[in-house]
């Protein structure tokens, strides 16, 4: 691991200001993603902001009737709450389909957006990787690419993102909060908040330098049945090769989002239309553009069957 | 090199370190507690596990400069070879292990697993997210899978955690 020099933060606004005067600076909470990627030095931040202090840890109902979950919320805990178990199932489902006991109980929830992808070609320090060094190239193309994207990717970067928590946001149409080093706030709905990796795949999300994540906001629940369903190559701790995060109404409307076929949540709203009538149909056109190597093919039938089987479970 | 100070197994400690030295490091090489293994060193076997605040977390991905005031139980704090903890005497009665290296992991962590069914907090096994936690094979099996066991005890590991488990009910 690189030197680093270590702060504590005050306030979320002295954090960020703190942030943008040195460049190499990186905000650390759970730690559980950063840590591994600095002992592997593809993370090699000369200066770390620990915002562990900041009091964001608190789930309030927000004057909409929703919630607003603090940055620093650790995934156990969201999973957890009462009022997300009842109202947010997906969300709680999500959380805990992922990583291990002792990592959810580490990891927050602003964390659990900005983790990197877990692609081996961007662990792999010995391999050209756009989003480690941009300019290098991708490893991953033509490559094994069995766990990669298979629509939305680039010519640069096939990268997927490894949350399931974000799949679940995505679906609830939850917004992001942020403060920049002016002190200025702003709200990031989450469909705009990563991006796609077009030419530019080492710039995972929409924040500006220096700017903090404080919250994350849920609207007033929605109802339906909401079910989260993961496919991985082992029944725990592992990340998923396709995930469907769901809310169906019972006349058969709602929102289906995907995880593990992009670099970021994958939803199409065009194609909610269609969930009256079938997995089939809504797949055809949420995967429409989809451009999957020999290796990662199945995908399209998987996500396609895992969508099928969410649906009748939510008929159930 | 940074200050930090928290509380070991109930004793206060105060080390200067690197700032790159992980809770695993100063637990092992600066406090010679030397129970807490590592094993991948990237949170991926939990042979590091460790109870920070009640809590497991995996040692080797936090920094010890972010523990300041915190309480940190190891498994030198559970029990002593004269008077072991229910869990530790329940792996021995049940063979719950082979090597021993993923052992103090298992143990800390299967504490807190308990723990966690007690406070009602679901895992992805769990049928109804609304109604308590249930002490079944399926649930302990889900809630260890942070701790790998290259020997592959996990039946014998299952049953001692079952045994304890059944005693505090």
């Amino acid at each position: 691991m690189k030197s680093f020099t270590y702060e504590r933060a005050r306030t979320p606004a002295d954090a960020a200001a703190a942030a943008l005067r040195n460049p190499d600076t990186k905000f650390i909470a759970g730690g559980t993603n950063l840590l591994d990627l600095m002992k592997l030095e593809i993370e090699t931040p000369a200066h770390l902001i620990d915002v562990n202090g900041l009091a964001l840890d608190k789930i309030e109902p927000t004057a909409e009737g929703g919630l607003r979950i603090g940055a620093l919320v650790r995934n156990t805990d969201l999973a957890a709450d009462r009022r997300v178990r009842r109202d947010y199932g997906v969300l709680s489902r999500a959380l805990l389909a992922g990583a291990s006991g002792q990592l959810r109980n580490k990891a927050t929830t602003a964390g659990n957006l900005l983790q990197r992808t877990r692609c081996p070609y961007f662990y792999d320090t010995n391999q050209p990787c756009n989003k480690r060094r941009p300019g290098s190239g991708c490893a991953a193309i033509g490559g094994f690419s069995r766990q990669h994207a298979v629509v939305g990717a680039s010519e640069a970067c096939i990268a997927t993102h490894p949350s399931d928590m974000a799949v679940a946001m995505r679906a609830l149409d939850a917004t992001v909060e942020t403060v920049r080093p002016d002190g200025a706030t702003r709200t990031i709905p989450i469909a705009e908040f990563h991006r796609l990796p077009g030419d530019t795949p080492h710039i995972e999300t929409t924040l500006q330098p220096g700017e903090l994540i404080t919250a994350v906001t849920l609207p007033k629940p929605v109802g339906g049945r909401q079910i989260y369903r993961k496919v991985r190559d082992r029944a725990s701790y592992a990340f998923a090769l396709v995930s469907v995060a769901a809310i169906v109404q019972r006349d058969g409307t709602g929102r289906v989002a995907l995880g593990g076929v992009a670099h970021k949540p994958w939803r199409v709203e065009a194609a909610e239309a269609q969930m009256p009538r079938g997995a089939k149909s809504v797949a055809a056109q949420l995967l429409a553009d989809a451009k999957p190597t020999r290796e990662n093919a199945f995908k399209l039938s998987l996500a396609e069957r895992t969508l099928g089987a969410v649906l009748t479970e939510a008929k159930g | 090199m940074s200050k930090v100070s928290f509380s070991v197994n109930g004793k206060t400690r105060e080390l200067a370190l690197d700032t790159r030295t992980t809770l695993l490091d100063a637990l092992r090489e600066h406090l010679h507690l030397t129970g807490s293994k590592k094993g991948c060193d990237h949170g991926q076997c939990g042979a590091c596990t460790v109870i920070v605040g009640g809590r497991r977390i995996n040692s080797c991905l936090t920094l010890a400069v972010m523990h300041e005031g915190d309480e940190i139980k190891t498994i030198e704090g559970l029990g002593t070879p004269e008077n072991l903890h229910p869990m530790q005497a329940a792996f021995v009665k049940h063979d719950g292990y082979q090597c021993g290296y993923c052992t103090p992991g298992q143990i800390c962590s299967a504490v807190a697993v308990l723990d966690e069914i007690k406070a009602g907090i679901p895992s992805h096994v769990s049928a109804d997210l609304n109604a308590p936690a249930q002490l079944t094979n399926a649930e302990l099996r889900e809630r260890m899978s942070g701790n790998i066991c290259r020997c592959g005890a996990y039946s014998n590991i299952a049953e001692a955690i079952t045994e304890v488990a059944g005693r505090q009910a």
